[in-house]
C-alpha cells in the first residue's frame, strides 16, 4: 500500500466519522432553527398546547408514546409502549409508518439536520410550561 | 349584521356544493383506475390512514375560513378570496371522503366550530383582518408541507401524484395570502417541503 493510498484512506475514514457526527440528532440540533421548521412543517396538523389533527406536542419529549391527554390515538401507537427520546423521534420523523405499523401519521421529514433541529425544539419546549 | 352573516353562510354553502363533483371525479378517476389495473389486493390501510389525516386537515381549514368569514372582520374583497379558497378545501374534502370510502375506509368527521375556535386559539389570537389572514396563511403553508411530506409514505403512485396536486393548491393559497399581507417573497428556492 502506497503512502498516498494510506493518506487517501485516512481522509475517507475521517470523512465518514465527520458525516456520522453530522447526522447525530442528539449533538447537532438547533432549537431556534427547529422552531422555524416546526412552524412551517408541523403546524398544519399540530400545536404545542392543543390537540388538533395530531396531538399537542409540549411535553412529548420524555413522554410515553400514545399518551397525550384527550387525544384519540391509533391503536398501534397507543400500544407502542416506548418513550419519546431523541433516537425515537428521529426514527419517527424519518418514517413513522415503518416505525409503528398502523399509525395515522405518514409525514416524513427527510432532511436529517431538520429532524435534529425539530427534535431540539421539541425537547426545549417540553421542558417549559404553556405560554 | 345577522343578515350579512346569513348571506355569507349561504354563499359559503353554495360554493362548496358546486366544487364537489369536479374535484371528486378528477381525483377518484385516477385512483380507481390505478387500483383496477393492479389486478391483486394490496394493503392500503396505511394510505387510508394518511388520507384521513389529510381529511382532518381539510375539515379544519374549512372551519377556519368559515370562522373568518363570519367574524365580520374581513373586507369584501378579502372575504371573496376566503370564500374561494374555502371552496377549494371543500372540493379537497369531498374528493378525500370519496377516495377513503372507495378504499374501504371510514372518513373522519368534521369537528364543531367551537372545537376549531378552541384548538386554533382564535379567541386569543384573532382580533382583526390581518390576524385572520395570518392564521389562514399559516394553515395553508402547513397543509402544503404536510401534503409534500406524506408523498413518500403513500404506496399508491396515483395518491402520490394527487398529494402533490393538493400541495400545489395550498401553496397557491399561501402565496396569495402572503401577497395580501404585504410580505416579501422568500429569496431562496425550494420554499416548501424538507
Amino acid at each position: 500500500m502506497t503512502v498516498a493510498y494510506k493518506i487517501l484512506l485516512a481522509c475517507a475514514a475521517g470523512g465518514l466519522v465527520t458525516a456520522a457526527a453530522a447526522h447525530d440528532p442528539e449533538s447537532t440540533g438547533d432549537a431556534d432553527k427547529g422552531a422555524e421548521i416546526y412552524e412551517a412543517s408541523c403546524t398544519g396538523c399540530h400545536s404545542l398546547d392543543r390537540n388538533r389533527i395530531g396531538p399537542a406536542h409540549r411535553g412529548v419529549y420524555g413522554r410515553q408514546a400514545g399518551t397525550a391527554e384527550d387525544y384519540n390515538y391509533s391503536a398501534a401507537l397507543a400500544a407502542a409502549g416506548f418513550t419519546w427520546d431523541t433516537a425515537k423521534l428521529d426514527e419517527w420523523l424519518t418514517n413513522p409508518q415503518a416505525m409503528v405499523r398502523g399509525t395515522k401519521m405518514g409525514f416524513r421529514l427527510g432532511d436529517p439536520q431538520k429532524r435534529s433541529d425539530v427534535i431540539a425544539f421539541l425537547k426545549r419546549e417540553s421542558a417549559q410550561t404553556e405560554q | 349584521m345577522s343578515k350579512i352573516i346569513q348571506s355569507r353562510r349561504s354563499m359559503l354553502g353554495t360554493m362548496g356544493g358546486s366544487m364537489l363533483s369536479v374535484a371528486a371525479i378528477g381525483v377518484l378517476g385516477n385512483t380507481s383506475v390505478a387500483h383496477a389495473m393492479d389486478g391483486h389486493e394490496k394493503d392500503m390501510s396505511g394510505d387510508v390512514a394518511i388520507l384521513n389525516v389529510a381529511l382532518g386537515l381539510e375539515h379544519e381549514a374549512i372551519g377556519a375560513y368559515q370562522i373568518g368569514a363570519e367574524s365580520g372582520l374581513l373586507e369584501k374583497g378579502v372575504l371573496d378570496v376566503a370564500v374561494l379558497f374555502q371552496g377549494h378545501h371543500k372540493g379537497h374534502r369531498d374528493a378525500l371522503i370519496a377516495a377513503i370510502g372507495k378504499m374501504g375506509g371510514t372518513a373522519v368527521e368534521s369537528k364543531t366550530t367551537a372545537q376549531y375556535v378552541e384548538e386554533l386559539d382564535i379567541a386569543n389570537t384573532v382580533k382583526g383582518q390581518a390576524d385572520v389572514l395570518k392564521l389562514a396563511q399559516k394553515l395553508e403553508r402547513g397543509a402544503a408541507n404536510a401534503y409534500l411530506g406524506v408523498i413518500p409514505s403513500f404506496s399508491d403512485d396515483g395518491l402520490k401524484q394527487i398529494s402533490g396536486r393538493l400541495a400545489a393548491d395550498e401553496a397557491s393559497h399561501w402565496a396569495i395570502l402572503s401577497h395580501v399581507l404585504g410580505e416579501s417573497f422568500p429569496a431562496e428556492p425550494l420554499m416548501f417541503g424538507g
